[in-house]
């Protein structure tokens, strides 16, 4: 059985009851479990928790140090372009927001490499936009091997796409993929998603098993924490995650907690309240006591402050000095961007920072040759 | 002394270079822990860098390192490591790790003995992470593997001697030095093995992410030497029973 079809079977209300019904007892036992369910994690992100984050950071802190060590990874996002396909109301690249569009030219990639190069990075997430024609599998031919050249790991941010297209994207160098579902709840998936390739609801969510089927290196799941019930929606995450992990279990699987960012022409009233920071330190908590071995991915969209101190507890991926703009690095142009990062700090500072808190920085954590 | 492919080492515990909380950290651990061969991901090795902080520490040790082709899925992708290592850092030494398993990062028995085929062939001092599995570890041997290095507990859960009744049929068995390989947590671990006739010990996790690292491998180096002094020294039997006098027999002597 394919996974996707695994999360199908899931009921969405239920599992909203059924977190909306957790107690004290049940995160007690969940905090003393020695391999933690689903079941256990429905109890660690639920409001019947909230008293328990300081136990919950603890364990959250011994799990990561004994799996990942003193250390944290560092990435950097490179947009590619800002052309979209699709009508997203939360997001700033939604084609029919009258923003100026660009699309990088290779010499203006190799520019942007350039850029991040100097800051000492060696792990790059692609960003590409969703517009199959224009930004499809021709142009990644094109980049995708120049990219390479630079930068020893490779992660892509892509539009959903076949078997045979991840496949090929590991042959011409990417090492790992994500794909977010923004929300596993279909009927407000559709409200959000309205015109495009992207209202195929069901094909996005089997996208993991195809990367999986490719046998990229990673896979990256995540919700965008805002457009439906957040608890709800990070359990399902949780599902997908060590479902994902048992049937591909060569893939590593990473999560990555974004929450809804102001951008240019947002007013969707269905946007609800995402987790505010103590409850986003919850639930990046709770994912790991449930899942030592994921990789936990923070971005910029936090500010400096929570940063510093929610990073060492259980994260093993930042990215620092981000532009979420095509060409923002070597060529900082306003008003392209996707949405407004928090955390503006260069890498130099940024490595300060998890020096600072008795943690190692790494750029590389890979050879070229592998996957 | 301990002796893989024609060198001598006088320290027992070989240790690692990932997950300290700094390069300084790192080399003051190594130090106290008086290791002569510390392993180090070739995949943490940034080419072309001229300032990497961690190999300009060991480089300042004089210390022998153990490359490791950590992150390879494949006995190919294994090769490839193994070879950029030689290249890179001049030692046709190579800690042969094949996890595709990502979840516990066990080896796989398969590739690895492939690959440890082939870097025999080409010149390699072979060091095979692998499980505690004995048939295994003779293939590993036949194929030419300077030492075998079967694991106590998956890589880095600190659980301890998990596979002790086959690491015992392994020392047992082997005619190569046996290094006991991940999951030991503690000095007391790391002591029962030497005592078990381990010829050497590998640990990294339990050092690196220990409260204090330096005094930490201090300990496990002291904990390995007792271990194998008391190994050397003959240990008495031991059982659960005192020695009964002999209820069945008793009859023979009666007359």
């Amino acid at each position: 059985m394919r996974v996707a079809d695994y999360l199908t079977h899931l009921d969405w209300d239920d599992i909203s009851m059924q977190i909306a019904a957790k107690n004290a007892v049940d995160v007690r036992c969940a905090l003393s479990a020695t391999q933690p369910t689903l079941d256990d994690f429905l109890a660690l992100v639920s409001p019947a928790a909230e008293p328990f984050i300081e136990t919950m950071a603890q364990q959250s802190v011994q799990l990561t140090r004994a799996r990942f060590g003193n250390t944290i990874s560092f990435f950097i996002p490179l947009y590619l372009s800002n052309l979209c396909a699709n009508e997203c109301t939360y997001c700033g690249f939604t084609m029919s927001n009258r923003i100026k569009r660009k699309t990088l030219s290779p010499d203006e990639v190799a520019s942007e490499a350039v850029a991040i190069k100097k800051m000492g990075i060696n792990s790059v997430l692609v960003v590409t936009g969703e517009h199959e024609k224009k930004v499809g599998m021709a142009y990644f031919r094109q980049v995708i091997p120049l990219l390479k050249s630079f930068f020893d790991y490779l992660t892509m941010e892509v539009q959903p796409l076949s078997t045979l297209d991840y496949a090929e994207l590991k042959q011409l160098g990417v090492d790992a993929i994500l794909v977010y579902q923004e929300t596993y709840h279909a009927r407000r998936y559709g409200l959000f998603h309205q015109r495009g390739n992207k209202t195929d609801f069901d094909y996005r969510l089997d996208t993991a098993d195809r990367i999986g089927q490719a046998q990229l290196d990673k896979i990256g799941l995540g919700a965008l924490l805002g457009l439906s019930d957040w608890r709800t929606d990070s359990a399902f995450v949780a599902a997908h995650a060590l479902a994902i992990q048992k049937k591909y279990w060569r893939s590593r699987v990473s999560i990555a907690f974004p929450r809804i960012q102001p951008c240019t022409g947002q007013n969707d009233p269905n946007i609800t309240r995402g987790p505010s920071e103590k409850q986003l330190v919850q639930l990046i908590c709770a994912h790991r006591i449930l899942n030592p071995q994921a990789e936990l991915t923070l971005s910029t969209r936090e500010s400096a402050h929570f940063r510093n101190n929610v990073i060492p507890l259980g994260i093993t991926h930042i990215s620092a000095a981000s532009q979420t703009q095509p060409g923002g690095y070597s060529n900082a142009e306003e008003n392209l961007k996707q949405f407004e990062t928090d955390d503006s700090r260069s890498v130099a500072a940024m490595a300060t920072q998890i020096h600072r808190s008795g943690l190692d920085t790494v750029f590389t954590d890979w050879l070229p040759g592998f996957s | 002394m301990l002796t893989i492919a024609n060198k001598s080492f006088s320290s027992r515990l070989f240790t690692g270079t990932g997950k300290f909380r700094s390069a300084q950290t790192m080399s003051a651990a190594i130090q106290a822990s008086k290791s002569e061969l510390v392993t180090l991901a070739m995949k943490r090795v940034e080419h072309g860098r001229k300032a990497d902080e961690t190999l300009s520490e060991l480089d300042r040790l004089h210390i022998n390192l153990l490359p490791n082709t950590s992150g390879a899925v494949s006995a190919k992708e294994a090769v490839y490591a193994a070879r950029l290592a030689r290249a890179a850092l001049d030692t046709p030494w190579i800690k042969l790790e094949i996890h595709p398993d990502q979840r516990y990062l066990l080896p796989d028995p398969v590739e690895t003995l492939l690959a440890a085929e082939q870097l025999v062939k080409e010149g390699f001092v072979v060091l095979p992470y692998c499980s505690a599995d004995p048939v295994l570890c003779r293939r590993l041997e036949e194929a030419g593997c300077a030492a075998v290095m079967p694991l106590a507990a998956p890589i880095g859960s600190n659980r301890g001697l998990l596979t002790k009744d086959f690491l015992h049929i392994i020392i047992e068995q082997a005619s190569v030095p046996v290094v006991i390989d991940a999951g030991i947590g503690k000095p007391s671990e790391a002591m029962a093995v030497m005592e078990m006739g381990a010829d050497a010990v590998l640990v990294n996790t339990a050092i690196a992410t220990a409260h204090d690292p330096v005094n930490m491998a201090a300990l496990f180096a002291q904990a390995v030497s007792t271990g194998r002094r008391a190994y050397e020294a003959g240990l008495a039997h031991s059982r659960l029973s005192s020695s009964a006098s002999s209820p069945l027999t008793r009859f023979l002597n009666e007359t």
